[in-house]
């Protein structure tokens, strides 16, 4: 069974692949039938997930654990949308729409705020976890950044676009130098899969 | 050309993998990757947990590549630690990733010979969309006993909840991501932070076979022959060579 498993996913591999880089017909079309089923396949995952993270919840509120009460209000609002708003009124009733406006905007702009002075936080004591220059030039870089780019009663800061673009060569050029890393790892450890060498299906 | 580089990294992930079985490769010390040994070791010794959180890289997208890479280094750390008697958690942000890091733990604890220890709960979906996701992994780093928290993959600015967390209870935190903005959040909070394509060094740096430290010798080779491209090009552009 493994070894099916593994030949199976690799050749659909392989196939979506070739499909990319010779688009001949018959293997387009196997290519889009592949891709179609992995979509349906996907869609289906994110049900098990969801179920997951309703049983996880549910064990703890079995157990008494810490922060129960966050789980069962996660396990009740599940329900409520699913069955009340999703399978009752429908995902495009007006009434889905105010509860995404009404409770999910409003919280993820909360954990917005937080995440700003989480990361002002974490800049101030950069430094002192790690003191070396890369830090402090990491720090000036962002400080000079900001001022750059913040708006100010008297309008722009003067020199502020060439502060921006003198700056921006620097990052702009270490960006590209990160992107290009981490595309040869992307692809490396693609290869990884497509040979069947790491196999996160459970193969090996 | 895309293809050539394809074929040229393909023959020699195969080639360079055949080698490093007979000649393991010497790796260069990575601080982060110390401290992540190290943590192993001490999280089977005091009953503690590792908690290893993979982001949200969708499989579907080339964001799937740092969960694959996660995937890898999850599969070494749960044949560890699977003597311990508190398993790991793996928290994800993304469906298709949590199952796969289901199988992949069932897989780790078959292959320790322990597969009864083995819990479907402890590879979780956390939450599908970026704040959700912080949310659901913020309640396993606070209160699952975890003494080690790895957050490896495609995370975005909500990584700064996660770090902040792990500082919180006073655990070690070993942070890489795919993204900038998450990259630039592990470098300004993360003790040792892992910068660019040394994500993907995981694998070879937790033992994970002669294939990982092939791969980061062909991810050389090639980083080598883009830098001469680059340089050749600008050289051929200075001397207004049309290219």
């Amino acid at each position: 069974m493994r070894v099916f498993t593994a030949a199976f996913a690799i050749a659909a591999g392989l196939i979506v692949l070739l499909g990319y880089f010779y688009p001949v017909e018959q293997l387009v079309n196997l290519r889009r039938i592949l891709i179609d089923w992995a979509v349906i396949i996907a869609g289906m995952a994110v049900l098990v997930g969801v179920f997951n993270l309703a049983a996880v919840q549910m064990e703890k509120i079995r157990a008494r654990q810490k922060g129960s009460v966050y789980g069962a209000l996660l396990v009740i609002s599940l329900l409520v949308t699913f069955f009340g708003f999703g399978l009752w009124v429908g995902p495009d009733a007006p009434s889905m729409r105010f509860a995404a406006d009404a409770i999910i905007v409003p919280v993820e702009a909360a954990l917005m705020a937080i995440l700003a002075v989480t990361l002002l936080y974490a800049s101030i004591r950069l430094l002192r976890r790690r003191v070396d220059v890369m830090s402090a030039l990491f720090l000036v870089v962002a400080v000079v950044f900001l001022i750059a780019i913040m708006p100010t009663p008297f309008g722009p800061i003067p020199g502020d676009q060439a502060i921006l673009q003198f700056l921006g060569m620097f990052s702009g050029g270490g960006a590209r130098g990160l992107l290009i890393g981490i595309a040869l790892g992307t692809l490396l450890t693609g290869l990884r899969v497509l040979f069947g060498i790491d196999r996160p299906y459970g193969g090996n | 050309m895309s293809l050539a580089l394809l074929l040229l990294a393909a023959v020699l992930l195969l080639g360079l993998t055949l080698w490093r079985r007979r000649a393991p490769a010497s790796l260069r010390p990575i601080d982060a990757y110390e401290r992540l040994n190290r943590s192993v070791g001490l999280a089977v010794e005091n009953g503690t947990r590792l908690h290893i959180s993979l982001g949200r890289g969708n499989l579907f997208t080339a964001r799937g590549g740092s969960a694959l890479a996660g995937l890898a280094m999850l599969r070494r750390l749960a044949e560890r630690t699977s003597v311990s008697d508190r398993p790991p958690i793996v928290t994800s942000g993304d469906a298709s990733l949590a199952i796969l890091s289901q199988d992949t733990l069932q897989s780790a604890y078959r292959a320790a010979g322990v597969e009864e220890q083995y819990r479907v709960s402890t590879g979780r979906l956390a939450g599908l969309s970026p704040f959700s996701y912080a949310a659901g992994t913020l309640s396993v780093v606070h209160d699952e006993s975890v003494s080690t928290n790895i957050v490896m993959g495609d995370l975005g600015s909500e990584a700064a909840l996660l770090t902040e967390a792990a500082e919180r209870e006073n655990t070690n935190l070993i942070a890489a991501s795919d993204n900038l903005s998450a990259q630039s959040i592990f470098y300004a909070s993360a003790q040792d932070p892992l910068i660019g394509e040394e994500l993907f060094a995981a694998g070879a740096y937790v033992g994970a076979g002669a294939s990982h430290e092939a791969s980061l010798n062909v991810q050389d080779i090639l980083r080598w022959i883009i830098i001469l491209a680059i340089l050749i090009g600008s050289l051929l552009k200075l001397v207004g060579a049309p290219i």
